[in-house]
This record gives structure tokens, C-alpha cells and sequence, in this order.
């Protein structure tokens, strides 16, 4: 996984809320066995006309050559619905390394966490700040300080995250190396409530 | 303090916790299909690691199948290559698949309780957000991603931080032509679609207790659509009846040894729920959406919200959207419009007494010329059992031809899809954008609601025909 620890850049605005995963990768493109090449279809039925790349829609915000960046923000509760962690590698495959919102789906945001891609999320009234800025605006997230900054105000926030998946993230870790560790401990754990027999 | 049923059995299954971080949770049994399962397994053999407890596994192809001519080759090359990429792991790494032509293949969440691999205390986990499902049986069970999946495949664990607890309490007596799938469609439009997350939940009450498995199950399934990691039911005797006897329930001694642990797993008197609901059964009526999420739904004879009811301009511009995607105007209502498609089946509502039911309506009757239908057994033991209980005859008597099992039309990623513009009444559970198909507009309900708009061709309060 890739470590993530401070990051300025533009971002890119969607204020849409309860955003699904089913409209972040649509199911025509889960047929896949690898995690490679999502990006090209994130947002897919959203960013074309007919599923036709040759048509792009006018009025959607990847398609909006004012609009660049390694952040995305989105309205409330970002990544509901489907569990398939193709919307979380569709979103890193396309070049974001961050999420902001103000409130995710907790699947989306195991997820996202699980490949290096870091779910903010900040108030509803911080997030009204941000879909307020200017287009060549940036946003300063440093995972270090767990802070998110509006640099043209100074305006700042801090946000959750537990101290271990920082760790993970900061230095590129992931739960797997981590459980494969343990692995005395989980057979210790087997013994004692013999779950075997399950 | 007291206990909740769900904190006894993630207490039993905390192997460690992290400080300042997530609980090591043992998983039981471990469910994994064609489509969120081949990165994790290419995941666990590019680390050199072999698959730590491949008993506590067991595969089905549901998602990415055909629903007729199973038997054939599936002729979408990509699809076809997924099925058999989890064909070739499942025989590499020792896993047992009940594939297509299995006679136990069908869709994981339907499979998983009718052989009896879904049990009380469990922790059960699938790549599949309504994992939910066995929470029916007073199992701990949800829905994770990939890299969750290669880790249960590493170490028979994840990692997880606990979840609040919700408790929602049904009581009273359902209507007549009120079931299971309009009480989960009322909560959802009372809490909206994000209204449990962070949150897990127990049902309870009077009128939870009165239901079937299969019913329970149809209410668990849909917790997700909330936001809900998983929603969970306490085991009774309904549990235990419909249990006994199953393929791989326990057997003689086992079962009696089993059963004494299942009757500890209730939620004790004092224990304290984060938050708690009570919903009067009464005030429930027969429930269908409107929107693209399934928090935007209403009673079958109610009016669609007026645009100024929205105060907050994002939550209006976004009610603006899911309008016009769906072709509808504010202020409405749906009784009487017409409909394309009939959509019975999926994880929701596929199990034998959806079919039953579907059948009670439409007996004797003709299905009306301008519907399209989709009727899908959730798997091979529910085709069977439909065809044993002669309810294939009246199907196919009102002019409906009944399929092979898989997922078909819910999440239009197999040959199975709604056309785009067009209206599908369906038993599943998600009316998002595009669920069915590209521009495909989506309308949850009831198998009842369903059969009744198969008869009549468009939306009709149930309780007319039951009348």
C-alpha cells in the first residue's frame, strides 16, 4: 500500500450527496479479476453521455477543465450501498488520494483506508466552506497533525482517525501484514474456544 | 450493566484489541462469490501466504450468472472468466464451491441459512454489503471489501472497530397486506438512508417475533440501506424450527449441546442501547420508493414531498435530481401509473415463501399483456421446492416463466436488466441510479405490491385485490 503523510492540492467539488458505489463504478464493470484500470470508469454513467466517451457531460465536475486536484469533496454520506471496494480502487486508479465529506458510509471508508486513500471528514459547515472557494483554490491535509486547511483563509479543521490505521497509512502498512503477524495469537484463540467445531 | 446480544457474541470473538485502534474479531464462517473475491485471492498468493482456515469457506457464483440456460457455457466472455477464475481458486486453495449446476448454487445470503451454514452466535462474514442477512438467525454478520476478504483468507480475522448499537422495536399487529419487506422500506423512509450508519442493529418486538425466517430475513437483509453495518434478530423457536434438520445444522447430541448455548444469546433487560426506536406495526401500510436511495419511499397511497418541503438547497437540488431521473413530479402520487417490469427475486425477497405469497395473488389470474417479467428463485433448493409445492404451474398458468437461480436484475451487472426509461416495481433492495440498468427507473415494494402490479400493469394498493 502507499503511504500517505501531507498532501497540498486543488480539489475537485461534488455536491451531490448519498453517493453510492453503484454510481462510483457501475456493476458492468465489476466483471474485472484484477484492481487495475477502474479509473477511466469512475463516475462512469455520470461523466458520459450513453456510455459514450466521445460524449462527455458538459455539466459534470471531472469533465469540467477548470477542476483539477488529488481531493475530491462530496456532499453527505459518501460511498453508501454496495460493499465492492472497486468504488475505493476506481477512485485512487483515477489520482485521488483523498476523500472529504461530512459523513461516509462505513464500508466506503475500511475501503478507502485499506488502499491508502484517506476519507476526511469535516463538518457540514467547514464543507460549505470548501464548495465555496474558487476553482484554483487548494486545500492543505496533513495526516501527521490530522488536519484539513483551507490555505487561501487559514481556515482549519481537525479530523478523527484511530491512531493505529494512522500509523498504517503514514508508513504504507496494511491490516494484512499486521494479521499475519498474530498468527500464534489467533491459534491460541482457536484452541481455547474450539472453533472447529463450528 | 447488562448485555446485549450483540456484545455477548463479539465479546466471544475478540481475539485482541488494539489500543486507540480496531478489535482483532474472529470470523466463523466466511462466504465468497465470483466478483469480490479473485483480487483476494491473487492478493494472498502474491504474499506467499496460503488460505489459513479454507473449511470455514464456502463459495457460490451468484452475481455474474445467467438465469437461463445455466447449463450452457456463459456466452459474455469477460463474465464467463470471472465464474471460472473462482472455479480454479476454489480448487487450488481447497475451497468448497457450490457452482453453477450445483443443486446447492443459488445467491450466497439464500444458500447460506437454507443448508443450515448460517447459525445463532456466529460471526459470519461475505465481499457483499447485505451479509446482513444472517443476522436473522442472531448471528453477528456483514458485508466487507476485498482487502477484507484477503484477510479473513490470510488469518480467519478482520479488523474492526465496535460499532454503536441501535435497538428498534416493532410492536403490535401488522395490516392485512402489510408485510416483513414494508416494515424494513418504513424504517428506512422514517431514518432515511444514512440514519444507522456507524450503527448496529437489533430488531425486536412483538412484531418481530410474529415473523418467519424468512421474513426476518427480509428485514435483517436491508439494514445495510440504512447504513447499518448489520442488523440482528435474537434466536427463538422459530429460529430453531426452521434450523433443525438442515444439511449442515448440528446433528443428535450436537444440535441439543448447540441449542442450550443459543438460549443465552438475548439482549438482557438492563443492557443500554446508543440509540433506541419504537415503531408501532399498525402505522406501517403496504411501502413503495420514488427515489434513487431507499430512504426516499412512502405509503402506497401517499403524495411524493413538494419541493419547498426541502430547506436546505443541497438536499432540494439533489430531491430535483432523483425527480427527474425517475420521471416523476413532486407532489404526486403512484397509484395508477403504469409500470414495464416485474422484478421478483434477489437476497431480499427470492426465498420460498416470496414465492408462495406471489402465488396466493396471482392463482387463477393472467398476467396483464404490458409487463415484463423477471421471477427469479434465490436458488436451486427454492426452484426445487417451488416445483414440489406445484406453484411452478400457476406461474406459468398466469403466463410467467420462472428462472434459473443467480442475483438476475438486481444490480444490472449480468445479462439480466431493466431498459432504460422504463419502470420496474421489484422486490429488490436498492432504487439507486442505474441499480437495473443504465437510465433503468426502479420502484421497491413488496412481493404482494409486486404480484399486484403483474396483474394489473400498473401500481396498485395491494389491499384492493385482497379485498
Amino acid at each position: 500500500m502507499q503511504s500517505l503523510q501531507k498532501i497540498t492540492s486543488r480539489f475537485i467539488p461534488l455536491r451531490i450527496e448519498n453517493v453510492d458505489t453503484d454510481q462510483i463504478i457501475p456493476a458492468r464493470f465489476l466483471k474485472a479479476t484484477t484492481k487495475d484500470g477502474f479509473g477511466k470508469n469512475l463516475f462512469r454513467d455520470w461523466r458520459y453521455e450513453n456510455d459514450d466517451e466521445a460524449k462527455p457531460k458538459a455539466d459534470f465536475v471531472l469533465n469540467q477543465k477548470q477542476y483539477a486536484g488529488e481531493i475530491l469533496v462530496a456532499a453527505k454520506n459518501f460511498g453508501c450501498g454496495s460493499s465492492r471496494e472497486h468504488a475505493a480502487w476506481s477512485i485512487q486508479d483515477y489520482g485521488f488520494k483523498v476523500v472529504v465529506s461530512s459523513f461516509f458510509a462505513d464500508i466506503f471508508k475500511n475501503n478507502a483506508l485499506n488502499n491508502g486513500v484517506l476519507p476526511v471528514t469535516v463538518t457540514d459547515a467547514f464543507l460549505q466552506q470548501i464548495f465555496a472557494l474558487g476553482a484554483n483554490d487548494t486545500l492543505t491535509v496533513d495526516l501527521e497533525k490530522q488536519t484539513i486547511t483551507i490555505d487561501a483563509t487559514g481556515a482549519t479543521q481537525k479530523f478523527e482517525i484511530n491512531s493505529y490505521k494512522k500509523t498504517c497509512l503514514l508508513n504504507g502498512y496494511d491490516d494484512i501484514d499486521y494479521l499475519l503477524s498474530m498468527k500464534t495469537e489467533i491459534e491460541a484463540y482457536e484452541k481455547a474456544n474450539q472453533t472447529s467445531t463450528n | 450493566m447488562g448485555k446485549t446480544i450483540f456484545d455477548k457474541i463479539w465479546d466471544k470473538h475478540v481475539v485482541k484489541i488494539i489500543e486507540d485502534g480496531p478489535s482483532v474479531v474472529y470470523i466463523d464462517k466466511h462466504l465468497i462469490h465470483e466478483v469480490t473475491s479473485p483480487q483476494a485471492f491473487s492478493g494472498i498468493e502474491k504474499r506467499g501466504a496460503p488460505l489459513f482456515r479454507p473449511a470455514q469457506i464456502v463459495a457460490t457464483a451468484d452475481h455474474n450468472v445467467p438465469t437461463l440456460h445455466q447449463e450452457l457455457p456463459i456466452k459474455d466472455a469477460l463474465s464467463k472468466f470471472q465464474v471460472d477464475t473462482l472455479i480454479e481458486n476454489c480448487k487450488k486453495h481447497g475451497v468448497e464451491l457450490y457452482g453453477l449446476g450445483h443443486q446447492y448454487q443459488g445467491i450466497v445470503h439464500v444458500i447460506g441459512p437454507e443448508l443450515g451454514l448460517t447459525q445463532p452466535g456466529m460471526t459470519i462474514v461475505c465481499g457483499d454489503s447485505h451479509t446482513s442477512t444472517h443476522g436473522a438467525f442472531g448471528a453477528i454478520a456483514f458485508g466487507i471489501g476485498t482487502s477484507e476478504v484477503e484477510m479473513v483468507f490470510a488469518a480467519q480475522c478482520i479488523m474492526q472497530s465496535k460499532p454503536k448499537l441501535m435497538r428498534i422495536n416493532i410492536d403490535g399487529a401488522l395490516k392485512n397486506g402489510v408485510v416483513s419487506k414494508d416494515i424494513i422500506l418504513y424504517i428506512i423512509a422514517q431514518i432515511s438512508a444514512s440514519g444507522a450508519t456507524g450503527y448496529f442493529v437489533e430488531y425486536a418486538g412483538s412484531a418481530i417475533r410474529a415473523l418467519s425466517m424468512e421474513a426476518r430475513m427480509t428485514i435483517c437483509n436491508m439494514s445495510i440501506e440504512m447504513g447499518a453495518r448489520g442488523g440482528m434478530i435474537a434466536p427463538d423457536q422459530t429460529t430453531y424450527d426452521y434450523m433443525q434438520g438442515r444439511m449442515f445444522a448440528p446433528k443428535g447430541a450436537a444440535w441439543e449441546q448447540k441449542l442450550a448455548a443459543w438460549k443465552e444469546l438475548y439482549t438482557d433487560a438492563d443492557a443500554k442501547f446508543d440509540m433506541e426506536i419504537n415503531i408501532v406495526a399498525e402505522a406501517i401500510d403496504p411501502m413503495i420508493t420514488y427515489g434513487t436511495n431507499p430512504g426516499m419511499g412512502l405509503s402506497i397511497q401517499g403524495k411524493l414531498p413538494t419541493i419547498e418541503s426541502f430547506d436546505d438547497a443541497t438536499e432540494k437540488q439533489n430531491y430535483e435530481k432523483a425527480l427527474k431521473y425517475m420521471g416523476l413530479t413532486a407532489g404526486q402520487t403512484l397509484i395508477g401509473m403504469p409500470v414495464q417490469n416485474v422484478f421478483i427475486g434477489s437476497c431480499t425477497n427470492s426465498r420460498i415463501e416470496d414465492f408462495r405469497l406471489v402465488a396466493s395473488i396471482i392463482k387463477g389470474k393472467q398476467k396483464h399483456p404490458g409487463i415484463k417479467t423477471l421471477i427469479v428463485p434465490g436458488s436451486q433448493e427454492v426452484a426445487k421446492q417451488i416445483k414440489a409445492e406445484g406453484l411452478d404451474k400457476i406461474f406459468e398458468a398466469a403466463g410467467v416463466e420462472i428462472r434459473q437461480a443467480g442475483c438476475s436484475a438486481c444490480l444490472g451487472m449480468n445479462e439480466d436488466k431493466i431498459p432504460a426509461g422504463e419502470y420496474c416495481i421489484s422486490t429488490s433492495n436498492r432504487n439507486f441510479e442505474g441499480r437495473q440498468g443504465a437510465g433503468a427507473r426502479t420502484l421497491l415494494a413488496s412481493p404482494l405490491t409486486a404480484a399486484a402490479a403483474l396483474l394489473t400493469g400498473k401500481i396498485t394498493d395491494i389491499r384492493e385485490i385482497l379485498n
